[in-house]
């Protein structure tokens, strides 16, 4: 068999093989046991001591999100300061200059929010202060924001009626210290002895072999690129992100980093099994997932590695497959499979260039997006499959004439109406934002701006619909990746992609922590043989159902504009 | 909230020391460590750096193996791809344009021949590669220009080509511009 599709397999086999043990790790550190990095527990407790907390005070929903959204807000502001200033601030070997009040709004929502979609790049529109102090950190603690987000959850799951659900910032800082720093460091070390750079020296000029002059970027990026990777972030230090050379130098380092992006989104799906004692429920998840995933995955792949038909048409036989945006060292298969599993995940990294993939790539991972329930971002995947069990779980309910329950808690109208708004909400977001930018661009092409809605799309017709409906998709899925030909760096943009990242980040983590937080102070109700089981097959089918219907529905008709009749337009 | 925003503004300052100072700076030692000391690998000839080993460079004379086109020109402060669509026709017109380039250089090649990837410009705009049989398509151009026997090249090739990790995963490259510097290592 061909090394490449070797490669792909035995990554996502990787995967699994170490997410398990993960899994079982992660349920251990949240459920208070012993384990093997115990010897964190004094720098927390240093940590807690000097904020002043107490993480004996356990909190309600309510609480939970007063603290997740009072930390968020300064994290907002101090990273938009930050940005607004740093032609400033120290670490700036290579003078760039301050970010526009419109690009440091958007960039700043962008990476407290987890979604990283960068309408700079990094070599010229950031400083190595913020690549770190903003970047680097955000990507940390965002992501530990949806952990502990998540993790409010798996306790009302767990607990006998309560409404004390946790410590936030227990969970927040043991989800750093146990485990996104630990993995980060791991990937660091290995992406370091495979030649990204770490040191703080700007740009090199050197005068190449044929007598050309070059300005090579480069920084302390290893520790940065780890995080982005693990903690579904996908804000790269260089411009092309993963593509680029020295953030991502060979096929093993191309490994790494794919098994970073899906392997803590894959644990926390066997962690909720352990952490609840119901590892079959676990395995119903983790298969309704996987099944999305491959049904995404496999046409991707076969469209990749076969190559351009509009190139073959001019005679080149292309055996290697579609190489425009893609590098040689990973292959068209390595770079389809990271364009499945960044998009599925809503990590939004990149290794090679979206724009570029064939039409059926494109559907796949807009549709990634715009589900953003397999496997998922950290902690916010969850969130978001958690509304669809709670809406298959009220259907099936319905179907069969029965009260709906999960996990011994009735269901009633107010939990489903929030769940129904978070469901919905998703589609209004990336479809309203797609028909204003289609309106202004068709109406008002020559609009005086600084960049005229004429001049935002690299490509023309269905190619060119799909930019403007993959950069709201990936906005609302938190994801940040990019038909990066789309220019997006102008107000327009930037003001109405920033507004929609924090919808799709922080109502979908604000619904199903409320449900939760409301199903758990109810009364359980005991199990009878006419209860609902959640952890069979037919279950686990019924969800699929569901996703599928929903997202269906809402994105064909867009869908169909872009990447469907760009695929049935190839000759 | 204000219970909230004193532990909160306490803990972000405590995090941010950790997490983007000493954690980069842990990294950045590390680094020392490891074959480019953490600035990137070089690569030099006649004792003078020439390039970095993981970044592209242009060549586009006919006695050097030539780097793949690049949508940034090989600029390594300002990488990019084309972010063409794969039926674009302004894009296929270049491709079509690349592919004449190259026969005209290249008259011993037929067009099926050509692989995939030097007439496509890559993600980065710097990819340091080619596929082993994109370099060799190009020896009986470098052999006539150079006046050396086609052997010598395929052992450049061969000598500077990564195979798959352990043998198994992904594709083999090659590394153009240690090759181009063998070459003019030949003339010694």
């Amino acid at each position: 068999m061909n090394t490449e599709i070797i490669g792909v397999i035995f990554m996502y086999l990787a995967t699994i093989a170490l997410a398990i043990p993960l899994g079982r790790y992660i349920a251990k550190v949240f459920k208070g046991e012993k384990t093997l990095l115990n010897f964190m527990a004094p720098l927390e407790k240093f940590i807690f001591k000097v904020s002043g907390i107490d993480t004996h005070r356990e909190m309600n929903w309510k609480q939970h999100l007063k603290a997740l959204l009072t930390i968020n807000f300064i994290w907002l502001f101090y990273a938009f300061f930050c940005l607004l200033f740093q032609g400033h601030l120290p670490l700036n070997p290579d003078n760039n200059p301050n970010q526009t009040p419109d690009l440091a709004f958007n960039t700043a929502l962008s990476f407290i929010t987890n979604t990283n979609l960068q309408d700079y790049s990094g070599e010229s529109g950031a400083t190595y202060f913020t690549q770190h102090f903003v970047f680097m950190f955000l990507h940390f603690v965002s992501a530990a924001t949806g952990l502990a987000a998540m993790m409010v959850v798996f306790k009302a799951m767990k607990e006998k009626t309560t409404e004390k659900l946790g410590n936030f910032w227990d969970f927040f800082l043991k989800s750093i210290t146990r485990v996104l720093l630990p993995i980060s460091f791991v990937v660091a070390v290995i992406l370091a002895f495979n030649g990204t750079p770490t040191s703080y020296k700007g740009k090199d000029t050197v005068i190449g072999l044929q007598g050309d002059t070059v300005h090579v970027s480069r920084g302390p990026a290893a520790a940065m690129i780890a995080i982005k990777q693990v903690g579904t972030n996908g804000g790269g230090w260089f411009g092309t992100n993963s593509a680029h050379p020295f953030e991502n130098p060979n096929y093993l380092t191309n490994m790494v980093e794919t098994i970073s992006i899906d392997l803590i989104p894959i644990a926390l799906v066997f962690a909720l099994g352990f952490y609840l004692n119901k590892k079959k429920l676990s395995w119903v998840i983790y298969g309704v997932m996987t099944v999305g995933f491959l049904i995404m995955l496999i046409p991707s792949i076969t469209a990749e590695m076969g190559g351009n038909p509009a190139i073959a048409h001019m005679g080149i036989s292309q055996p290697g497959g579609s190489m425009e945006g893609k590098e040689v060292r990973f292959g068209p298969a390595a770079s389809a499979f990271w364009g499945i599993t960044t998009t599925v995940t809503s990590n939004g990294s990149v290794n090679a260039m979206h724009d570029s993939m064939m039409p059926i790539s494109g559907l796949a991972q807009m549709f990634d997006m715009m589900i953003n329930a397999f496997y998922g971002g950290i902690g916010v995947g969850f969130l978001n499959f958690y509304i669809f069990i709670i809406i298959a779980v009220f259907i099936s309910g319905l179907m069969v004439g029965r009260t709906p329950e999960f996990m011994g808690r009735k269901i009633e109208a107010r939990e489903m109406k929030i769940a129904s708004l978070i469901a919905l909400l998703h589609p209004f977001i990336i479809l309203v934002g797609t028909s204003l930018a289609s309106y202004v661009l068709v109406h008002f092409p020559n609009a005086n701006w600084s960049t005229k809605p004429s001049a935002w799309l690299n490509n023309p017709t269905f190619h060119g619909f799909t930019e403007m409906l993959y950069q709201y998709a990936s906005s609302a899925a938190n994801n940040g990746s990019g038909y990066a030909g789309l220019t997006a760096n102008n107000i327009f943009w930037n003001v109405t992609t920033g507004m929609v990242i924090f919808l799709g980040r922080f109502l979908p983590i604000i619904g199903p922590v409320a449900i939760a937080g409301i199903l758990a102070s109810k009364k359980a109700v005991p199990e009878s043989a006419g209860t609902l089981k959640t952890d069979t097959a037919t279950f686990g089918i019924m969800v699929f159902a569901v996703i599928f219907i929903v997202a269906a529905l809402s994105f064909f008709p867009a869908l169909t504009l872009g990447p469907i009749a760009e695929h049935f337009s190839i000759k | 909230m204000k219970t909230y925003l004193l532990p909160s503004f306490k803990i972000t300052i405590i995090l941010i020391v950790i997490l983007a100072g000493l954690y980069p700076l842990l990294i950045a030692g590390i680094g020392k460590f490891t074959p480019g000391h953490g600035d990137g690998e070089t690569v030099t000839y006649k004792g003078r750096v020439v390039g970095y080993a993981n970044i592209g460079q242009k060549f586009t004379k006919d006695n050097y193996f030539w780097s793949r086109p690049s949508a940034a020109n090989y600029q390594a402060d300002a990488g990019a791809g084309s972010n063409k669509g794969p039926l674009n026709p302004d894009y296929l017109k270049d491709v079509s344009a690349r592919i004449d380039t190259f026969l005209k250089h290249n008259p011993d090649v037929t067009r099926d021949e050509i692989p995939a990837e030097l007439v496509t410009a890559s993600g980065s705009g710097l990819d340091p590669d080619l596929s082993p049989a994109g370099a060799k398509i190009q020896v009986p151009r470098i052999a006539k220009v150079r006046d050396i026997p086609a052997a010598q090249l395929y052992k450049i090739i061969n000598d500077n080509t990564e195979r798959p990790v352990l043998g198994l995963f992904g594709p083999p490259t090659v590394n153009v511009l240690k090759m181009n510097v063998a070459l003019d290592e030949l003339k010694k």
